[in-house]
């Protein structure tokens, strides 16, 4: 996805809607702008995750990804998480937090890309459900990640 | 295409008739306020020409206050009714308070926030803090001539919400419209990004008297972006004020000191803080009412030894701003430096080393924050032209939340989420026939609620009694431009509501701000009749405005029949606003509000519309 034009769609927005633009206007107008600009807040939200967009998209097309329910993984997967997580009980200093961050946005990477072949060019829902959970575990653990830094702070 | 152009929203109807509206930095230890004159962001100095006005407020016996220098002169003399750095104590309460065993006064704890006992009475922190911006407020009415339509008033980015309203109700308890209460790092983003016309990712590391922000920034075409923010609001200057203070005590091995010494040998040890940022050494001398003499040298290195842990406290917060921003720190292209704290070498050195960039000075690291609540207040007041003003996308800087079962925090609104949001959460009973459920409102990023700071907490009422877990409760959040929460709790088969705007634990009810105003001197002179009057006409006046431009630029998306029903409301009230009765113009006020409540919404969706033509929705 074009990241650019989304945040260029945005700010254009908001450009229009903001509470900014109505700081004086009547208490009619001040309560729309705030809620406009609530809900384009909440959809760029959405959209620039992409967990949450594939989420989304998927929704669009009435398949419920399951985060809670369906926890089923292929093994190999299981195994590959599981020793991230190792690494990252391992991990001793800021260094070695920094290379798991690396190992773990190229595996998102290339999962990103899965998806996207899944959702648009192969039309197949069901399996672009699958790798959308497989990316929520790793988006999981870049938040573990992030609070190893914080304890090490 | 020109038609449209002129009739915006953002501007004003009479473009050359500017409304008055200033920018207020409320700083720890000192306060500024500036305005855009002729298209230039200034601060307007006192009578004597002095831009700063110290935050310093001393109350007398016979009511009489004294701010700024006045009351800096007497401080030694008279520690217990000379209140410095009030702000540390906005929205806290005495156990909060860093340094509380320091400080000379007589606190009261109160519930929620604490008190102040002064010959004056007792003096919660925001009257402190009211008395500062009145003085402002009347320097800024003289200064440019007339009333003043509005103010921008800053806070620290790391203010959490008691902290917030506490500013927002001393701002009205001194008579100001609050446009807005903007971040400092913010304030200084727009003074520097639109000086330097600066595209691209910049950080702004705000070191101030009392409160420490570090804000990452996106900006590019006359948008601020902030991207994450962080902070600490209990770290500044004043704690490298404390260590010399302690330093000398212990150096010097003086008795524990009475009030008046105490701060005799707090304002030594800031003026030898000062000297060092261009001197090799400093001395404290101070003669104390023990007879006891003060007589030490302190040099660049021992002030850096005893100070160095204070430094390293600021690049905590750095490090996790930069994490939530998911950004490096050599991706980022300008450190700007904001407040005088800043003029440290060891900061400036440490700040340096960490980005491996030298930091931005070239603006005044006092005046910076002021200059951009000015640029701002002058967008929010309408006085700038659609196209020629900017965006501002702030966050929340602490996530918000709600207790759970088991003390534990559920957090409904992330840190750095961008404001305003909203969001929702559905819980349900967990006991047979419960017919309550009691909600408390906290902020904060730990787990426990114990650790977190608790908002409020109130109680919805009147569940029909259903099976454990069949009830289906909403809790709402909404966040608003200010930063400010308010909270609503719905069950959702029955319709039962409850709602806070989140006050009640920290902060002041509307009641006491009534009262206050009520009580306080300069308002007891004036007729509370005229001054409502006033206020109503001011509303009302402004409402007529806003309707007139927002006719004259979307009649079209009104019926006949809507236009009409509106332009009778607005001219019942326009025949009002020349009569006496405030309380028949609120009315009208209210009755034109609702009339154009449709209308309103409507032009945001044409607005949207306009935004959004010949866009598609991109795929993944």
């Amino acid at each position: 996805m074009d990241t650019e034009a989304l945040e260029r769609s945005y700010r254009e927005i908001q450009s229009h809607v903001h509470p900014d633009r109505f700081a004086h206007a009547g208490d009619a107008e001040r309560r729309a702008s705030l809620q406009w600009t609530t809900r384009v807040n909440e959809a760029f939200r959405v959209l620039k995750n992409p967990v949450s967009r594939a989420k989304h998209l998927l929704e669009l097309h009435g398949v419920d990804v399951a985060f809670e329910t369906n926890t089923a993984m292929p093994p190999e997967f299981l195994m590959q998480q599981m020793e991230l997580r190792e690494a990252l009980d391992d991990a001793k200093d800021a260094a070695q937090l920094d290379d798991l961050r690396t190992q773990l946005a190229a595996a998102r990477f290339s999962l990103e890309k899965e998806i996207g072949q899944a959702l648009d060019v192969s039309k197949d829902y069901g399996s672009a459900a699958g790798l959308v959970r497989k990316l929520q575990f790793l988006h999981r653990l870049d938040e573990e990640i992030d609070a190893a830094y914080e304890a090490m702070d | 295409m020109a038609l449209l152009q002129i009739s915006e929203p953002g501007q004003s109807p009479e473009p050359h008739q500017a409304r008055l509206a200033v920018g207020i930095d409320l700083g720890t230890t000192n306060s500024l306020v500036a305005a855009v004159r002729s298209g230039i962001p200034v601060v307007l100095p006192d009578a004597q020409g002095r831009p700063l006005l110290p935050s310093i407020v001393r109350y007398h016996a016979d009511g009489r206050v004294d701010v700024g220098y006045a009351a800096q002169a007497k401080q030694s003399d008279d520690p217990k009714n000379t209140i410095v750095s009030v702000k540390r104590f906005m929205g806290r309460g005495v156990k909060d308070a860093a340094h509380a065993e320091n400080a000379p006064y007589d606190f009261v704890d109160a519930p929620g926030m604490l008190q102040l006992r002064t010959v004056a009475g007792v003096k919660s922190p925001v009257e402190v803090s009211a008395e500062i911006l009145k003085v402002l407020r009347q320097r800024a009415e003289l200064s440019l001539q007339g009333n003043l339509y509005g103010a921008v008033v800053t806070v620290p980015a790391y203010f959490d919400d008691a902290q917030r309203q506490a500013t927002k109700d001393a701002g009205r308890l001194a008579g100001l419209n609050v446009l807005r209460l903007l971040n400092e790092p913010t304030a200084a983003a727009i003074a520097y990004g639109l000086e330097n016309a600066a595209e691209g990712i910049y950080a702004v590391y705000d070191l101030g008297g009392g409160t420490f922000d570090i804000s990452i920034l996106k900006l590019s075409k006359g948008v601020f972006e902030v991207v994450s923010t962080s902070g600490d609001s209990m770290l500044g200057g004043d704690d490298f004020d404390q260590r010399v203070f302690c330093w000398a005590v212990e150096q010097a091995k003086l008795p524990p000191l009475e009030a008046r010494d105490m701060r005799r040998l707090l304002v030594k040890a800031r003026e030898a803080k000062e000297h060092l940022t261009l001197h090799g050494e400093a001395p404290i001398t101070a003669r104390l009412s023990t007879g006891d003499v003060v007589d030490l040298v302190l040099s660049t290195e021992d002030f850096c030894n005893i100070t160095q842990t204070l430094v390293q406290k600021t690049l905590n917060p750095v490090r996790k701003a930069l994490r939530d921003a998911g950004l490096r720190a050599e991706e980022v292209k300008g450190v700007v430096m904001v407040g005088g704290a800043t003029r440290m070498p060891q900061i400036q050195r440490a700040v340096g080393e960490f980005f491996r960039r030298d930091p931005l000075n070239n603006l005044d690291p006092d005046r910076v924050v002021a200059l951009g609540a000015a640029m701002q207040a002058n967008v929010l007041a309408g006085n700038k032209p659609q196209g020629e003003d900017w965006l501002l996308l702030d966050v929340i800087p602490l996530s918000l939340g709600l207790e759970t079962m088991g003390g534990l925090t559920e957090k409904i609104i992330p840190r750095n989420t961008t404001i305003p949001a909203a969001r929702a959460q559905e819980f349900t009973t967990f006991k047979d026939g419960q017919t309550g459920m009691s909600i408390h409102v906290v902020q904060g990023e730990r787990e426990l609620v114990s650790d977190c700071r608790s908002l409020a907490r109130f109680e919805l009422k009147g569940i029909p009694p259903m099976a454990a877990g069949a009830a289906r409760i909403r809790v709402a959040f909404q966040v608003d431009a200010d930063g400010l929460l308010s909270v609503t709790a719905t069950e959702k088969t029955t319709g039962v509501e409850a709602s806070v705007a989140v006050k009640p634990s920290y902060g002041l009810g509307d009641a006491d701000i009534e009262r206050m105003l009520r009580d306080s001197v300069d308002h007891a002179k004036e007729d509370v009749h005229a001054r409502a009057l006033a206020e109503q006409r001011v509303d009302g006046q402004r409402l007529i405005e806003a309707t007139r431009a927002a006719l004259a630029a979307d009649e079209k998306l009104l019926t006949v029949e809507e236009k009409t029903e509106i332009q009778t409301a607005m001219l019942e009230l326009e025949n009002l606003l020349s009569g006496k009765d405030h309380r028949k113009i609120k009315k009208a006020v209210e009755a034109l509000n609702r009339a154009t409540e449709e209308f309103a919404a409507r032009r945001m969706d044409e607005g949207i519309r306009r935004a959004l033509a010949g866009r598609k929705i991109g795929s993944l």
